[in-house]
């Protein structure tokens, strides 16, 4: 017996000919196949996000309601939940902790931004006595557990005088003390070839300049990562604000929610509800005007390899 | 536009790796001067000495009549062009071109006037308001010229500028900048550039001069004739001309009649280049190119017998590959001239025209044939 196969490419692409047995037997097990992959994935994506949707509709529904029914749908919706909740059980609305907590990401995000890029920058691209060790450490900080240096670094800002301000929560990030921003960019700007740095040195840039004009728009898809990390990691920072802010004008949003809990004996769940969805917002927002960056890749296309 | 001078040139790593040996080269005005070598040959580390993207451990650089060690590259009065274009994503086309000059805070006029002379020149103008990743190759290379053309630099400094185009744009570009260059004087406005290329034809038919290097030496320096017909070495000798010479050991005898000797077949030598080395018997090199190689019936007097291992055929020549005591020789035949193709197998012998003989020292490898013209 011979086979004999087609291999003429335009008929293999024909679509004009009546298909066999075989191709809609083919085609019906890969429908099938990938109902099944699509159904499996959506259980589970709801499964995941259950919680949150939740979350939003538990927000609006009476006390008494909230645990009565598992389902999300609220029976009589209700915004005292978020009326109530904005006003809180202190003398200030949650209007306040909203901005708190702006006061501490904004000049935090900033900070970080700025002080990574340049040690990002010196140490992948300079070669200075003592590189290797001090990158060491860099790393070595990278694997330090947070909790470690809570104390020491408390006792620190109590000896000069920071404590109830915003101050400890700034300044550690405003000089490049986050050692994984550092890594990522530097690994980012690893990837980056030097020519376009060099091209701008023979046209009279110095180092600043070259920083500035040239590395920070190609790094930029790295920076607006750094900084989308930053915020969301600062907005949900418990134990930083918990151990220096001791006055409650100073809370954030995320001591703020605790708060709540705190005073009241009968917990007024929809109200902590209510609020949490609205400290989610800020967050949810960012990310999805930034998300674009990531996709991005302004960085390719100066350079032909 | 100014003389470029490079005054034993030293460039020693912190690994303790010398890369160059104390070079001495001089670029006269308007002068277009070609390094050439194979790779890890220090050409590329040259010129970057010469832009300042390199520091130098010894010796000097002068720019006119300035030395240029310590000064930083935005200052050296040069101009660089990328093996990778290496022009800034993130800027249009013109802002690409006039980026060095908006650092130098000049006018804006000025910066617009310059702008849209360069891209007149070179037939850019349409491109200005481009992404460099919206422009093709050949494009993005015609803004990187650009870029260097626009700041009125002393030295032009080109880096392998064309090993990313394809064969056919390669060809084009060398003749549009080779031609930019010949206008840029005529123009009165002579540019001095090196041009650093691992392709000997870019150097040859680009170069006013050529400067040939092999790990951090230079080899030669010439114009492309000389290099051609008179090379220093047989590194250059090698290096230059495709295919490359063929050069094998040999014996000189140069009593009584001057013959070469390789194995155990002799040929005469030129009665002119055999009074030139009277003084010289014994073990050399022996080179000859393969376009400088006759083909011969078997048995011609004073010519090499072999056998044919290779053909390649070219269309318009031949290159024949010829086994002669298990050495291979190559010979370019002109396909016209032959009334068969020699096959595989065949033997045959080769005929080295007189006049076009290089010997070599086999220790040194300099040519001594040329010694005495």
């Amino acid at each position: 017996m011979t086979a004999s196969f087609d291999l003429n490419p335009q008929n293999l692409l024909s679509t004009s000919e009546p298909a066999t047995a075989m191709e809609i037997k083919l085609r019906r097990r890969g429908r099938i196949s990938s109902a099944m992959r699509y159904s499996v994935l959506l259980i589970f994506g709801l499964i995941m996000l259950y919680p949150l949707i939740w979350l939003i509709g538990a927000s609006f529904k009476t006390n008494s309601e909230i645990f009565a029914s598992p389902s999300f749908w609220p029976k009589d919706p209700t915004l005292s939940g978020y009326i109530k909740g904005w006003e809180t059980s202190t003398p200030y609305t949650f209007g306040r902790f909203f901005w708190n907590t702006f006061l501490i990401i904004t000049p935090k995000v900033i900070g970080t931004a700025i002080s990574c890029t340049l040690v990002a920058y010196g140490f992948a691209r300079f070669d200075f006595p003592g590189k290797r060790i001090l990158f060491m450490t860099v790393i070595a900080t990278l694997l330090l557990p947070n909790v470690v240096t809570r104390i020491p670094q408390y006792l620190l800002f109590r000896d000069i005088g920071w404590l109830d301000s915003f101050l400890p929560l700034w300044v550690p990030s405003a000089v490049a003390g986050d050692a994984f921003f550092v890594f990522m960019l530097i690994q980012f700007l690893r990837a980056i070839p030097r020519d376009m740095e060099e091209a701008a040195r023979v046209d009279g840039a110095n180092t600043l300049q070259t920083l500035f004009y040239i590395v920070v728009p190609m790094l930029m898809p790295a920076i607006v990562s750094v900084c989308l990390f930053q915020f969301m990691w600062t907005m949900n920072d418990f134990l930083g604000p918990l151990i220096y802010l001791s006055s409650i004008d100073k809370y954030p949003v995320s001591l703020a929610l605790k708060l709540s809990i705190d005073t009241t004996e009968a917990f007024d769940w929809n109200q902590i509800l209510a609020m949490s969805v609205l400290a989610l917002a800020p967050s949810l927002t960012v990310f999805f005007i930034a998300q674009k960056y990531f996709i991005e890749g302004i960085s390719t296309g100066g350079v032909k390899g | 536009m100014a003389e470029l001078q490079l005054k034993s040139v030293e460039k020693t790593y912190g690994s303790g790796f010398k890369a160059v040996h104390g070079i001495d080269l001089t670029v006269g005005e308007g002068e277009f001067m070609v390094l050439v070598g194979p790779s890890g040959c220090a050409k590329s580390t040259t010129l970057r000495m010469i832009a300042g993207l390199e520091t130098i451990t010894g010796g000097e650089i002068r720019i006119g009549d300035r030395v240029v060690n310590d000064i930083v590259p935005g200052k050296r009065g040069i101009a660089m062009v990328f093996q990778n274009y290496a022009l800034y994503p993130h800027m249009k086309v013109k802002n690409n071109l006039s980026f060095g000059l908006r650092l130098k805070r000049r006018p804006k006029a000025e910066i617009d006037d310059a702008t849209q002379d360069v891209s007149k020149v070179l037939e850019i103008e349409e491109l200005l308001e481009r992404l460099p990743k919206q422009l093709s190759g050949g494009q993005a290379q015609r803004v990187a010229v650009g870029r260097a053309l626009i700041k009125h630099p002393e030295v032009f400094l080109f880096d392998e500028p064309l090993s990313n185009l394809d064969a056919k744009l390669r060809a084009y570009m060398r003749v549009r900048i080779t031609d930019l260059h010949k206008r840029l004087k005529a123009e009165g406005r002579p540019a001095t550039v090196v041009y650093v290329t691992h392709d000997q034809v870019e150097a040859m038919t680009m170069g006013d001069r050529i400067c040939v290097m092999r790990e951090g030496h230079i080899m030669q320096v010439a114009d492309p004739a000389t290099l051609y017909e008179r090379p220093a070495n047989a590194f250059v000798a090698g290096f230059i001309g495709m295919p490359e010479m063929n050069i094998v050991d040999a014996v000189l005898m140069t009593n009584r009649v001057p013959h070469i000797t390789i194995g155990d077949q002799t040929i005469q030598v030129d009665e002119g280049l055999g009074e030139r080395l009277s003084e010289t018997t014994g073990p050399v090199k022996f080179g000859i190119r393969p376009q400088h190689l006759e083909l011969c019936p078997p048995g011609t007097e004073n010519a090499l017998s072999g056998t044919v291992t290779t053909v390649e055929f070219l269309g318009h020549e031949i290159n024949l590959h010829i086994g002669i005591h298990g050495q291979i020789f190559v010979a370019v035949v002109p396909s016209d001239h032959l009334t068969a193709i020699p096959k595989r197998g065949d033997a045959v012998a080769l005929k080295p025209i007189g006049h076009r003989i290089h010997l070599f020292d086999r220790y040194s490898e300099e040519n001594i044939s040329l010694a005495g013209l």
